[in-house]
Order: structure tokens, then sequence, then C-alpha cells
């Protein structure tokens, strides 16, 4: 096989000065990750005494633990700077095959409880 | 080049050495694998949440079970846990730091920070084993696993075999069954035996301590299959991540990378470490906090 001297293309380099921005950038999502996941535990922790209804308080936690996933699979993984062809070869099928699973768990469980109920 | 197809293994898939969406092969491999993964792990949280909802009458609440935290005799709930979810954070920033100083070729501030990831992934998979050992033993008081019989929640005749009692206090007197008063309210107070009663459920209940595969000292056994079962497969990943950085981590020394000319390799085994730290995100909210 013959080899072509091209150099690699697709490694991504930068500057000193872009180093500068993009550590500022990983550290500021350091603190908004730290600081849902305190808002998290904190929650977890102080619910009952606060007098929260439970369905707000799962629905805060799947809200921020989405929050999260963003954060992290958009600026940690670099989705978002990545082309839209790759976003979209990540993230389509991943978002229909788990709202199928989702929705495969709902009707189940209805089912059964249905069963449940009837014997 | 005119006439003959110029194919290198190393930089082209086909053709005109273009690759598609501008990454390299190695890195749209590891996004289509992360991508299947993180659908297995969708698979089990899902089972996890239907078996929750099924049994949300006598599930154990997490914060109920992991209450321990090293050093530190009192009652703890949360607080390990939230303490492993900060240190793998932490990795994953160290890890993102590491690729950033590769794409500016710093060899050193590569090495320093693969270092602190690596390290930060072996406290996270050591404090996953302490936890699992505190579960696997389980308490002092124990737990009682009901026989057969009978007994009247909020006015409807439940079975008791195999359900899990926990003893209110060390003086055993009282039981606490896994209903509430209020069904569905997690605020209200169990219901308890006591007296008569309780000397009839345990006439054929046994003692348990700990968890297993078939026995769960903190309620059903499905939670302790499901805890295994999520944490174990996560722990497998952080384990592999480890290991998988630890190579990367000794070529960077030996300046493999340096001599090709980039560290793409620091950024696929980055992506592999921050999608570890993604399942864990979705494994602390599903597990220990809903």
């Amino acid at each position: 096989m013959e080899h072509s001297n091209e150099p690699y293309k697709y490694a991504a380099h930068h500057s000193e000065e872009e180093g500068k921005k993009t550590r500022r950038m990983i550290w500021n999502m350091f603190w908004v990750l730290l600081a849902i996941t305190s808002v998290e535990v904190g929650l977890g922790l102080t619910w009952k005494e606060l007098a929260i209804a439970w369905s707000w308080v799962k629905m805060t936690f799947i809200i921020l633990t989405l929050a999260k996933a963003y954060f992290i699979v958009a600026y940690y993984m670099h989705l978002k700077h990545e082309r839209t062809g790759l976003q979209n070869t990540i993230i389509i099928p991943y978002v229909l095959l788990a709202l199928y699973l989702i929705y495969m768990v709902v009707t189940e469980a209805t089912y059964t409880h249905y069963m449940e109920y009837l014997f | 080049m005119s006439h003959t197809e110029v194919v290198d293994s190393k930089t082209a898939w086909a053709g005109d050495n273009n690759s598609p969406f501008g990454a390299g092969y190695g890195k749209l491999m590891m996004w289509f694998f992360l991508m299947s993964d993180a659908l297995s792990f969708t698979g089990f949280l899902a089972a996890y949440g239907f078996y929750r909802h099924d049994y949300s009458a006598i599930w154990p609440t997490a914060e109920n079970v992991f209450t321990h935290f090293p050093f530190v005799h009192s009652h703890q709930p949360l607080l390990y846990v939230a303490l492993m979810t900060f240190i793998l954070i932490m990795s994953s920033v160290t890890m993102v730091l590491a690729v950033e100083a590769g794409q500016r070729m710093d060899k050193g501030a590569v090495i320093k920070w693969m270092f602190w990831t690596i390290i930060g992934g072996l406290i996270f998979v050591g404090s996953q084993a302490w936890e699992w050992m505190h579960f696997i033993h389980g308490t002092e008081l124990g737990a009682m696993e009901l026989g057969i019989g009978t007994v009247e929640i909020n006015g409807v005749i439940e079975q008791t075999q195999g359900i899990i009692g926990r003893w209110a206090d060390d003086s055993k007197q009282v039981l606490m069954l896994p209903w509430r008063e209020t069904l569905g309210d997690v605020t209200s107070p169990y219901i308890t035996l006591e007296g008569d009663a309780l000397k009839a459920a345990l006439a054929n209940a046994h003692e348990i301590h700990g968890a297993n595969l078939t026995h769960n000292e903190y309620g059903h056994p499905l939670f302790a299959d499901f805890f295994f079962f999520i944490t174990g497969f996560h722990g497998t990943h952080v384990f592999s991540g480890v290991v998988l950085n630890f190579i990367i981590f000794v070529n960077v020394i030996m300046g493999t990378y340096e001599k090709r000319g980039h560290y793409e390799m620091v950024e696929k085994v980055g992506l592999y470490w921050h999608f570890v730290d993604l399942v864990w995100v979705f494994v602390f909210t599903f597990f220990y906090l809903v």
C-alpha cells in the first residue's frame, strides 16, 4: 500500500492564546457542574423539611440532570463545535431509540398495573 | 497522484483523503461506540425505572441505604456518593485540560493532567468498592424477612411472604413494614407491627444481614440486583477507562504522540472518560436521588 506524505489534518491544534480561552471555558463549566450537583444534593437532603411535593422534586432532578448531560456533551466532549452532520449522527439515533425505550417502559408499566387491578 | 488512488490507513477511509464530518476515523468510531453504549445504559435505567415504579409501595429509598462515610460513625445520607460524584466531575475536568494541553503540543501539561485523571479514576473505583462492601455486609441490627402470612395495610390485605421489615430501634420491639400510612407519600410514617401482631408475624420470619442477589436487608431484592448490575457495569467502565488512560499516559511519556505530531489519541480516550462521567450523572440521579 502506498502511503501519502500529506500530514494528518483532522487533529485539532490551537495556539497559546486560544488555549487560554479554552481553559477559561473548562473552569467555568466546572463551576456550573459543581453548582448543579450541589443544588441536587441540597434538595435531596432538605426537600422533606421544605415540604415540597415529591413530583416537583423529581422533575427538578430530571431537568438538572439533563442540563448537566448537555454541558458535558456539548463542551467537554466538544460536540457543540463538531460539524452539524456529526452532531445529528450521534444525537438523532440516540434520542429516537431512548424515546422508544421510555415508551416501552411507560406502556408496560400501565399494562402491569391494569393487570394487578384486574386480578 | 493523477492515476493512482492514494490510500493511507492513518488518514483516510477512501477516496480523496477526506474523512466524513472532518473528524478522524478513530474519533468517529469512538463516538459511534459511545452512542451504542449510552443506549445500553438507557436500557438498564429504563428497566430499573420499570421495577421501581412497579414496586413503588415497598421500594427502599437510597438515603436509608447508603448512609456511611469513612471514619465517621453517624448517619450521613447522600454525602459519600456526593463526594464520589465530585471526584468524578473533577477527573473529567483534568481530562479535558489534558486534551487542551495536547492541542498546544504541551507534553508536560498532558502528563500532569492525565496523571490526575488516573488518580481520580482510581479513587472513584475504590470508593465504589467501599460502598459495595458496606452494602453487602449490611448493618449489625439486620432486618426481618417475613414468611407466609397476611397483614392489613390501609384496608387492603397484603401477603407478607418475602417482605422486609426493619427494626425501629435497637430494642427490637417495633418492626417497620415497607408500606407508608398514607399510600405513595414518602414523608408519611411507616406502618408498624408490635406486641402480639409482631410475635405472630415473626413466627416464620428469619433475620437477614446485608444484601446479595437473592436477599436484601434494605428492602426488595430487585433493588440490590439493579444496584449490583448498574453500578457494577458503570464501575467496569470506570476501570477500563483507567486502564486506557494509563496506556495513553505511558505513550505520552514515551513521546509517541510528540513524534506523531498530534495528541488526538488523548482526545479519543478523553471522549470515553467524559462518557463515563456522563453515565454517572444519570446513575446518581436515578439511583440515589429519585
